[in-house]
């Protein structure tokens, strides 16, 4: 991990890895809680986890830089999510295509997927998950849809994802939820948060 | 209640936005000046959060539905209260205030409410050859006062408030004494342009409810804001991926001056200019942003990031900005150039 200074308010802590991102986010998190931690938002990514609104970001380096975090299973901290999926969507031959496999085999290798929210983004309650093997990374449409409905679910790179709202997107669609994943009245208002477990279950 | 008779091109409702959900995807939103329009706020005896409106270029046109003060911060614009004569005057001629530099009038802000037009006559109050705010005469039985950008204004019930366009700059803010009061999501009441959280834009018949005011206005006579300046000179300092540019792309940026686009928003300022030359190509995986990055797509083109930025994004940030309010008044065509925090 290697501590990038982001302007005078915020550090960028860049990861080897997913792991060590969900292990940081994690000590962050849990840091803050305890009072350890000044920052008004921590953001997982990719490969990164942003730390923004930091009162004195050089000397917060300097202690994060002498912090291990906990080696926890990734998501230990968050209950699993079980997400009811009608695997119905558009695009289930083109990813059929992309695997070399049939749509079946699709649906029941993403049935199987033991996902986790890896980080939000692209829209409020838009969670990237992660847990499919990079080989099987799709990549996104050439020309995206200028609307796609909500509760679609997705996928794109080695992710998975839930449309929260109708949007234009460019992920390959393979099915929808009806489970309702951004509400302002909720707390937190998003179903998926980071750290989540999520199962894309065949809804009944 | 506020009713919109005339929305103008956009008007948000803002507050100081919604910091701290980041993680989920929500943007911070918020005024484009904070600063502002927690002055506006002061002005009028509201705490400095309550909501206000984010008025943009074209000016707007607003009635109150009772009695309320207001007051106006940023870009300068042309103000009129147009309400009718008030009862039991016997001069038969409208009550007006007099029209001149504000500097001029140092009496107590109530003393200039008094039947000044009685010294200066009802010509002196029609608006000049650039108040066009002011649009025709008032109606019969009406009377049509000029205000100020920078003082608290009060407004009769049934008064309307006519504003701008902008004279130069291109934000103004506008509070109310009790804020604006529509449903707050997730703590602000601030429009989101990215994500759509909040109160949609105003339109045309829209009414917003106010709530109660909670202190007397500011004792204040005017306050000046910061003049437009001509040219924004913004404070800048490395970015995450400064090593994604060549080792000139600093300086480049520092040296050459940028302009400001049309397709500048609430999200970013949209910059055009010597493009920064990247040392290392192909793409980042998605990361956090923070308000004032300078993200450079393919094009070398910079982008600095405003309130309604988007949590996470793929394209390298080169620098981040101290304090991105100058760019809230900032016109396409504006001239933007970058300095480190040495200077």
């Amino acid at each position: 991990m290697r501590i990038r200074p982001v302007g005078a308010h915020a550090l960028l802590l860049d990861c080897d890895d997913a792991e060590q991102v969900e292990a940081w986010r994690a000590e962050l998190w849990r840091r803050r809680a305890a009072g350890d931690l000044a920052a008004v938002d921590i953001v997982p990514a990719a490969l990164t986890v942003l730390l923004d609104g930091v009162p004195d970001p050089e000397t917060t380096a300097a202690r994060i830089a002498g912090w291990h975090p906990r080696a926890t299973a990734a998501g230990a901290d968050a209950a699993e999510v079980r997400v009811p999926t009608v695997y119905d969507g558009a695009d289930l031959p083109a990813v059929a295509e992309h695997w070399g496999v049939d749509v079946p085999t699709v649906v029941d290798r993403l049935r199987r997927t033991r996902f986790r929210v890896a980080f939000c983004g692209f829209a409020p309650g838009f969670a990237y998950l992660a847990g499919l093997p990079p080989e099987l990374a799709v990549p996104r449409l050439a020309t995206p849809r200028t609307r796609v409905p909500a509760g679609s679910v997705a996928l794109a790179g080695p992710y998975a994802g839930i449309y929260p709202a109708a949007s234009p997107g460019g992920w390959l669609l393979v099915g929808r939820t009806e489970m309702v994943l951004f509400d302002v009245h909720a707390d937190p208002p998003a179903r998926l948060t980071p750290g989540t477990p999520v199962r894309l279950v065949p809804a009944s | 209640m506020i009713e919109v008779l005339r929305a103008g091109a956009l008007t948000t409702v803002q507050d100081q936005g919604r910091p701290g959900w980041a993680h989920l995807g929500v943007p911070r939103s918020g005024a484009l000046d904070p600063a502002a329009l927690r002055l506006a706020n002061r002005l009028v005896g509201n705490p400095e959060q309550a909501a206000g409106l984010e008025i943009t270029l074209t000016g707007c046109v607003l009635r109150v539905t009772r009695a309320v003060t207001v007051a106006l911060t940023g870009a300068p614009v042309d103000v009129y209260v147009e309400h009718p004569t008030r009862p039991g005057s016997t001069t038969g001629r409208p009550e007006r205030d007099p029209v001149g530099p504000a500097s001029a009038r140092l009496g107590p802000a109530s003393a200039r409410l008094g039947p000044a037009s009685a010294r200066l006559g009802p010509a002196s109050a029609r608006p000049g050859p650039r108040a066009v705010a002011g649009d025709a005469e008032p109606p019969a039985g009406r009377i049509r006062r000029p205000g100020d950008v920078g003082r608290p204004l009060s407004l009769p019930a049934g008064a309307v408030l006519r504003i701008g366009p902008a004279r130069v700059g291109v934000r103004t803010w506008l509070a109310v004494s009790g804020g604006i009061a529509v449903e707050p999501v997730l703590g602000s009441r601030s429009t989101d342009t990215l994500s759509g959280l909040g109160p949609p834009p105003l339109r045309d018949t829209d009414r917003l409810p106010l709530g109660a005011p909670t202190g007397p206005p500011a004792p204040v006579d005017l306050t000046v804001g910061p003049p437009v300046p001509a040219e924004v000179r913004l404070t800048v300092r490395p970015g995450p991926r400064r090593d994604w540019f060549t080792p000139e792309a600093v300086d480049l940026l520092c040296r050459a001056a940028y302009t400001v686009t049309p397709a500048s928003n609430r999200v970013g300022a949209r910059l055009a200019g010597a493009a920064l030359p990247r040392a290392v190509a192909g793409e980042l995986p998605s990361e956090g942003l923070v308000l004032g990055a300078v993200q450079v797509p393919p094009d070398g083109q910079p982008l600095v990031f405003l309130a309604d930025h988007p949590t996470t994004g793929g394209y390298p940030v080169l620098g981040v900005v101290d304090d991105v309010t100058p760019l809230a008044q900032a016109r396409p065509g504006t001239t933007v150039r970058f300095h480190g925090p040495q200077r």
